[in-house]
Parts: C-alpha cells; sequence; structure tokens
C-alpha cells in the first residue's frame, strides 16, 4: 500500500503566517492588559516553533517575562494502538512552575481536538495554571471534542480526502500552509 | 519494537536496545515531575509473579506499573497456591483468565518465562530465570552507563565474581557484546563458567590484573550458598582475593572509574563498604534507571484492545 500526498492549493505563504502570529501575539496583548509574567507551550513537532516565534515577539513588544516550553503528549494519546510500533516519544520541558500562571498552548493545527485535551491532562499533571488558552496556525472544522482556540491564523473547511499541511522553515524548509490530498494505492 | 515479549537480551537487536533506552530516557522525565504519573497505560492490567524472593525488583516493577496508571497485580509463592501444588500454567492461565495483558515473572527455572510466553496470550516479560537471564536489570545498567559515560561502544567493562550462577552477569554480557563495549570477566575458576568462550570476553582470574584502566568494574553478589556446594573454600579466601577494597580501588584502578553492583550488596565481602558509598559508585543510580527501564519496557509492549481509528 502506497500513500501519496498530491499538494492541491496554498492557503498561506511566508508573509501570511508572520502576520498572523504578529495578530495573534496583539490579541494576547489586547486580553491581557495587566500581564506580567506568562508561560508558552508549544506542542512537538511545529508547535513548539510557533510558540518560539510568539515569545519572540511578545517579548519585543512587552516587558513580559516570557517563559518557553515544549510538550510531547505522546504518553498522553487516546490512541496507542493495538498492534505495531510505537511512536517516539519527544522531550517535554517546562521553564517554570505554571502554578497560578497563565499558559499559552501553542499548536500548528486543531482538528479533533483530542491532541489538545491530552495536552490539557499533561499540563495538569505539571501544576495548577491560572489560565490556559490556546492559539493553533489553522483551526480545521472536524472537533470530536467541545475544545475551541481562542485564538488562530486561520479557519478551513477540508473534504474528505483532504488534510492540511503546516510547513515551518525550521523543519521543512519553508513558511506554508498547503492543502494536500491523500491518495491510497492499493497495488 | 515490535514483539509480544521480553525474554532475554539474547533475542534483541541493537536497534531494539537502542529503542527500549531512548524511551526510558523520556519515562525517566516522568519521574522528575512534581505529579510523577503519567496515564499512558490505563486499562492495562499487569500482574506480578515472583517465585523467587526479590525486593528490588518486585518493587521496581510495580513502581513503573503505578507511574504510567496500569493496575497491577502481585502473586508472590510464599503466599500462593503455588505451596498448595498448583503448576506453573495452572497458576498463570488462571491469572490470564483475570484478563491479565502483561505478566512479570520471576522463577527459579531456566526458560520459565519462555514456557509461558508460548502458551498465553498475554505478554510476558522475564524478571529473571535461574542462572539464565535478567534483561531488565541488564538494560537498566546499560542506560545507567549510557548516561554516565554517553555511550557503550569501546567501553572497557569488568565483571567480578560468581559468573557462573549469575543471569545478570550472562544478560549484562550479551548486552555489551552487542552494544560494542570490551567485556572482561573475573573470578574464581571454579565460578567461571565453560561456555565462557561463546561470548567476546577476556577472562582473568587475577582480580589486581583485571583493575587497571576499566571504566567500569562491576561487582556481583557472592551466594553465600555457593561455598555449601565446595565452589568456595571459604569466605575469607574469596575476601582476600577477591574482595574490592578502598586501598586495591585506589592501588590499581583508574581514578576515573565507576563501580556498579546489582545489589543485594553484601558489605565487606565481594566489596568494601568505603567503596560501595564512594563517589566512584554509581549503585544507587543503578536503581533510578530500573524504573525507567522497566516504564519504557511496559509501555513498548503494551497493547491496548482499541481501533485503530486516531486522528
Amino acid at each position: 500500500m502506497n500513500v501519496k500526498f498530491i499538494e492541491k492549493r496554498t492557503m498561506m505563504g511566508e508573509e501570511e503566517m508572520h502576520w498572523a502570529l504578529r495578530r495573534i501575539s496583539h490579541q494576547v496583548i489586547e486580553d491581557n492588559p495587566r500581564l506580567k509574567k506568562i508561560c508558552i507551550i508549544g506542542i512537538r513537532k511545529r508547535g513548539d516553533i510557533l510558540a518560539k516565534r510568539i515569545a519572540e515577539i511578545l517579548s519585543e513588544l512587552t516587558s513580559w517575562d516570557v517563559n518557553i516550553g515544549v510538550l510531547d503528549i505522546t504518553l498522553y494519546r487516546d490512541d496507542l494502538t493495538t498492534y505495531g510500533p510505537k511512536p517516539l516519544i519527544g522531550p517535554t520541558y517546562f521553564p517554570c512552575p505554571i502554578d497560578e500562571l497563565p499558559v499559552l498552548l501553542v499548536d500548528d493545527v486543531i482538528h479533533t481536538g483530542r491532541t489538545i485535551r491530552a495536552a490539557l491532562d499533561e499540563i495538569m499533571d505539571y501544576g495548577r495554571p491560572s489560565a490556559v488558552k490556546l492559539a493553533v496556525m489553522v483551526n480545521r472544522s472536524g472537533r470530536e471534542l467541545p475544545i475551541m482556540p481562542d485564538y488562530f491564523g486561520t479557519s478551513i473547511d477540508l473534504t474528505e480526502g483532504e488534510e492540511v499541511r503546516v510547513n515551518i522553515l525550521e523543519t521543512d524548509g519553508q513558511d506554508s500552509v498547503k492543502i494536500v490530498e491523500v491518495k491510497i494505492d492499493n497495488e | 519494537m515490535n514483539r509480544k515479549d521480553l525474554l532475554g537480551i539474547e533475542d534483541l537487536s541493537k536497534e531494539e536496545i537502542e529503542e527500549i533506552l531512548k524511551v526510558a530516557k523520556s519515562m525517566e522525565e516522568i519521574l522528575e515531575r512534581p505529579i510523577k504519573i503519567a496515564p499512558t497505560l490505563r486499562g492495562i492490567t499487569v500482574a506480578n509473579l515472583f517465585f523467587e524472593p526479590s525486593t528490588r525488583t518486585l518493587n521496581s516493577f510495580t513502581l513503573a506499573e503505578k507511574r504510567l496508571s496500569a493496575d497491577s497485580i502481585n502473586l508472590v509463592s510464599s503466599s500462593s497456591s503455588v505451596l498448595k501444588g498448583e503448576t506453573l500454567l495452572d497458576t498463570a492461565k488462571n491469572i490470564q483468565a483475570m484478563e491479565v495483558d502483561i505478566i512479570v515473572i520471576r522463577h527459579s527455572i531456566p526458560g520459565a518465562p519462555h514456557f509461558l510466553a508460548e502458551r498465553l496470550d498475554a505478554s510476558v516479560i522475564n524478571a529473571g530465570d535461574g542462572a539464565h537471564e535478567h534483561p531488565t536489570q541488564a538494560l537498566s545498567d546499560l542506560m545507567t552507563i549510557r548516561k554516565k559515560f554517553s555511550k557503550i561502544k569501546d567501553l572497557k567493562v569488568a565483571i567480578v565474581g560468581d559468573i557462573e550462577h549469575s543471569r545478570v552477569a550472562r544478560s549484562l554480557i550479551i548486552g555489551l557484546n552487542k552494544m560494542g563495549a570490551k567485556v572482561f570477566v573475573c573470578g574464581p575458576p571454579t565460578l567461571i563458567p565453560k561456555w565462557m568462550d561463546i561470548f567476546d570476553v577476556t577472562i582473568k582470574y587475577n582480580l589486581e590484573e583485571i583493575l587497571p584502566d576499566k571504566d567500569i568494574l562491576y561487582i556481583l553478589r557472592v551466594q553465600k550458598e555457593r561455598q555449601e556446594e565446595s565452589l568456595l573454600p571459604s569466605m575469607r579466601e574469596y575476601i582476600k582475593y577477591y574482595s574490592l577494597t578502598y586501598e586495591r580501588l585506589r592501588k590499581f584502578a583508574s581514578s576515573k572509574v565507576i563501580i556498579m553492583h546489582p545489589g543485594p550488596i553484601n558489605r565487606g565481602i565481594e566489596i568494601e563498604s568505603r567503596v560501595a558509598d564512594s563517589e566512584y559508585s554509581l549503585i544507587l543510580d543503578q536503581v533510578i534507571s530500573g524504573v525507567a527501564v522497566r516504564m519504557s519496557i511496559l509501555y513498548l509492549l503494551s497493547r491496548k484492545k482499541i481501533d485503530e481509528n486516531s486522528n
């Protein structure tokens, strides 16, 4: 069985992603007028890089104490499959105790909401943040849990067989959001 | 890693050992959290069947199971129907009938875990079978070594003591060979097995000859019952020739040498207290690695009974 991804269209380019992150950062500032310290946690992989970029913008625009962490949710997944190899587990790192601190959770795409559910559970095992907000680059429809992003770059609705890809310069060589078609050859 | 059971280091490929150690590193991170628990094995039931006394291994497994939210039951032979004459297979089948997913077994008969693995649907983990293998101990030792030296390949490791009766030594030698370390063994001739030449090891009978320029000295426990089997003339003689004293250590070994011991320690017999408690000793680090490695193995072997429709 061969799985092929055929590129269909580009939703966002480098420029659009840059402005989306700045817009999200501005919204975060607007919502938190009296904030002094924040913890920004990115979900591996790609969410952690977006988190770093948001942290850079917030450090530039405010005098907040901005702390960056990274979360790997593998051990909290609800789909650790029956047989077969297990997904690799990446590092999880919290920069400071998160008790009574606002946490901004960052991921590239929200779709079913299950990843965010896992991330929330993992965060709660580290402490009791005063609030958790969610920022994503792509808000994709198809939620299976009552979880919504507080900030997002763009919103999309996909048909069956379509997938969204968020590419990041550091890992994929370019900044872009693309829609791809999944083709399965059964030969 | 795609296998049902973990029965010995012998069956594992180098890549599988690497994977277990890599996952164990992530597990160690859980052990450092304020709340030391992850929900990974929720709904998985583990039975620890210990037909031989054990504190370290049993507690290490039990803790690893709890840290990953598995349910576990312990069956130790002194309090079970084994005393009433039940066979091993019957005991295990009864345990399996209780919908147990993973069985951790320690037994005095070599091959007992393999016997069960062939006959049960549950995954079987060997927690020590006679003088055959003790894979989880060897894997945690490999993890301790990797953490200390950031590598295993080309390290010079000397294993000292009763090699013949030690499942720890056997598993560790196989593991070290697979990972490319240089292995030396040392002990009284009566306790060095004849089949040693199937492994890639250098044998020495004189402790003072083996001590120089080693990275790690792995001291084995002297099993007192061996003296009754006339394999040792006397404990005093063993101490005289093979005990790792502070004096010997300073005189012959490298100043950067690391001491390891699988426990339980016989202070003053195979190792002097001063050595066991010295800055050279990694004995307590071995215990911490033990929990992380067992968590890794439980995770890699677990098979949740749910569909594969993921997001």
